[in-house]
């Protein structure tokens, strides 16, 4: 009403217009429009560029040290024999893992960051990743399975707790805070199943479980590779189509109904999609600590974008893995600390310094 | 405004004048139940077109759960919402998206979202993945802003603004959707009462001037007989009365709907009924009398 007086703005915050337009519209003739946020492309062209330059000195860093010329130049296909054995056949398969375990535990966390409505919603603390570590120690303890069968474990593990966390959190649609607390028991008693099977393991299975459990890329092959290689390549479009729908959703279940959002369907499609690529990356790489609960919120960070921000997560999961793995090696030798004792500190540290600042902005 | 004129739905046109094939939106028949609580049954209702519908009744007496069942975010268990003629909950979401607009209760402003993109988000059903954000989705999203005073708020994130702003952003993000239809559940609940009249005003100002139907839920009796040119009084899930405000409200339907006696006077501002509870002793007395 346009003869109303304008109320004040609250102290403190009558400072003029401090931010930029979040995003461009690129328009054809023809009646076509794409909206581009230039900040979150730029974001995204960065972190890729960053994630293969570092997964290229994984490649070049180890027992056989090769310089990044030659790793490029072996990666081109010019290379001479030695390098290409060690190149592609033997690192090159261990940076994809990484790079595609990074990505789906990104994209991962992304999702059910925002399908819960909170940033602790990620699969770590919801027990996604004890549900897979489960998994993977049945067959481990219970029938000393082979590499293939602990993957196929942990996958099952995986989707199975996904499964109960989903009937047991759904009452007419999920409410944020219901899945957290249940994704929290499920996280508890997940991990009470592993501790029971460790106790029952001999020390040869115990030792295996434990480095399997603090999740490691060493020795990983081109057998990893494929079935994470297909499952991204059908999941992760498949979820940046569902994006914008899922950024109606961020503003609640009545809002984005009443907006024309499919919320059930969308909602049921995506929380799948969250499962499946954080089970896969868990029975791909083992339980790698904080990835998917950090890299939507530093993705959001460096964005500055409301939303779900789906494409700079999984670039942010991607760079962050492969960028702990060279860490690690450079810093501790070849193979001598397993990744996910690296992303542990480093997330760990981060959460602290969240809750920190969080708890000084009031918001804790 | 004059809530006399309030048969705002004559003015339709069509070949056929019985309002139950005229009006756009309407419930046939419906029975709305939560899990196995029911809450109303068989209950009919016409939104009469290009009115300022609003719906009162006491705490639980279904008037939120109605206004789901029309905006579809509740499926009645018997019986059919209509929205041109056919079920609403058979019809494709984002076409009834375009048509009728519904401003919930419970919303929540995404973290760091400043006013313009949130009403920009109104603009979702008639986006695509081929149409995100077209010359006419930015012209309709500055009007919106502009009839709702929160133009100079553009670029301001929506929790730093006030209560009574962000209620003017939501209704702007409504308005950016375009609808011909629009539902308010309870509009001005937690609003001072100066943001409660200017939040009213807004409504009818876009119902008088754009020719909007507009459903709104309200608490307040007296709002609702000065703002609305058609008036459901409902109780225990049955309607009790509708009509024009003048019409309808009368000291024996408060008593009867809200079970309060009361006086009903002319508004001095507007005309409207206006109504005036009685003082507490006269109610006392009247309990004591009343009741053998």
């Amino acid at each position: 009403m346009s003869t109303a007086p304008k109320q004040a703005p609250r102290a403190g915050t009558d400072a003029p217009a401090r931010r930029r337009r979040a995003s461009r519209a690129l328009r054809t003739p023809g009646g076509l429009s794409v909206r581009l946020d230039v900040r979150a492309l730029t974001v995204v062209v960065v972190l890729l560029a960053a994630a293969l330059g570092a997964g290229v000195l994984l490649i070049g860093t180890g027992e056989f040290p090769i310089s990044t010329g030659d790793v490029v130049r072996t990666l081109l296909g010019d290379g001479n024999p030695g390098q290409e054995l060690v190149v592609i056949d033997m690192r090159l398969p261990r940076v994809l893992v990484a790079l595609l375990v990074g990505a789906s535990l990104g994209l991962g966390g992304a999702l059910f960051q925002a399908l819960s409505r909170n940033p602790l919603g990620s699969p770590d603390i919801l027990g996604l990743s004890q549900g897979a570590t489960a998994g993977a120690l049945v067959v481990i303890v219970l029938v000393s399975g082979d590499a293939r069968q602990v993957t196929l474990g942990a996958l099952a593990g995986g989707l199975a707790t996904g499964l109960a966390i989903y009937l047991l959190a759904w009452k007419r649609g999920v409410h944020g805070y219901r899945l957290v607390l249940v994704g929290i028991g499920m996280s508890a008693i997940m991990t009470a199943v592993n501790g029971y099977l460790l106790t029952k393991a001999d020390m040869v299975d115990a030792a295996r479980a434990v480095v399997w459990m603090t999740g490691s890329l060493s020795g990983r092959d081109w057998a990893q590779v494929w079935p994470l290689l297909a499952l991204c390549a059908v999941l992760v479009p498949l979820v940046l189509g569902n994006g914008r729908a899922l950024r109606m959703m961020e503003m609640g279940d009545d809002v984005s109904y009443a907006l024309g959002v499919r919320v059930e369907r969308v909602r049921l499609l995506l929380m799948l999609a969250a499962v499946l690529l954080t089970a896969a990356a868990t029975a791909a790489a083992g339980p790698v600590s904080f990835v998917a609960l950090t890299a939507p919120q530093l993705a959001r960070r460096l964005t500055r974008s409301p939303g779900p921000n789906l494409l700079p997560s999984l670039c942010m999961g991607a760079t962050l893995l492969v960028t702990a793995d060279w860490t690690s090696q450079r810093v501790f030798g070849a193979d001598q600390l397993p990744v996910g004792v690296v992303t542990g500190v480093l997330g760990g540290v981060y959460l602290l310094w969240l809750l920190v600042t969080e708890r000084r902005a009031g918001r804790i | 405004m004059s809530a006399g004129g309030g048969l705002g739905g004559e003015a339709t046109h069509g070949p056929n004048n019985r309002r139950s094939t005229v009006n756009r939106l309407s419930a046939d028949n419906v029975t709305l139940a939560y899990d196995q609580r029911v809450i109303a049954e068989q209950l009919s209702v016409e939104i009469p077109d290009h009115s300022f519908t609003v719906i009162v009744g006491p705490n639980a007496c279904g008037k939120s759960t109605l206004l789901r069942a029309l905006s579809r975010m509740l499926k009645p268990a018997e019986g059919r919402v209509l929205l041109d003629g056919k079920a609403i909950q058979s019809m494709p979401p984002k076409k009834v998206a375009r048509t009728l607009g519904l401003l919930p209760q419970s919303s929540i402003a995404p973290d760091g979202i400043t006013v313009a993109d949130l009403v920009g988000r109104g603009r979702y059903p008639h986006q695509g993945i081929l149409r995100q954000w077209s010359a006419e989705d930015e012209r309709v999203v500055r009007e919106s802003m502009e009839q709702t005073g929160v133009a100079e708020l553009a670029d301001r994130y929506v929790d730093e603004l006030s209560g009574g702003q962000r209620q003017r952003v939501w209704i702007a993000m409504a308005l950016a959707q375009q609808t011909p239809l629009l539902l308010l559940d309870e509009p001005t609940t937690y609003l001072d009462i100066q943001h409660q009249i200017d939040v009213l005003d807004l409504c009818a100002e876009l119902h008088e001037e754009q020719g909007r139907t507009l459903v709104a839920v309200l608490h307040d009796l007296n709002h609702a007989a000065r703002y609305a040119t058609h008036l459901i009084a409902l109780r225990d899930g049955r309607v009790v009365a509708e009509g024009a405000p003048g019409d309808v409200v009368t000291a024996e339907l408060v008593e009867e709907v809200f079970g309060l006696r009361c006086q009903v006077i002319d508004d001095p501002e507007t005309g409207t009924p206006l109504v005036v509870p009685a003082a507490r002793k006269a109610r006392v007395k009247a309990a004591v009398t009343g009741a053998p």
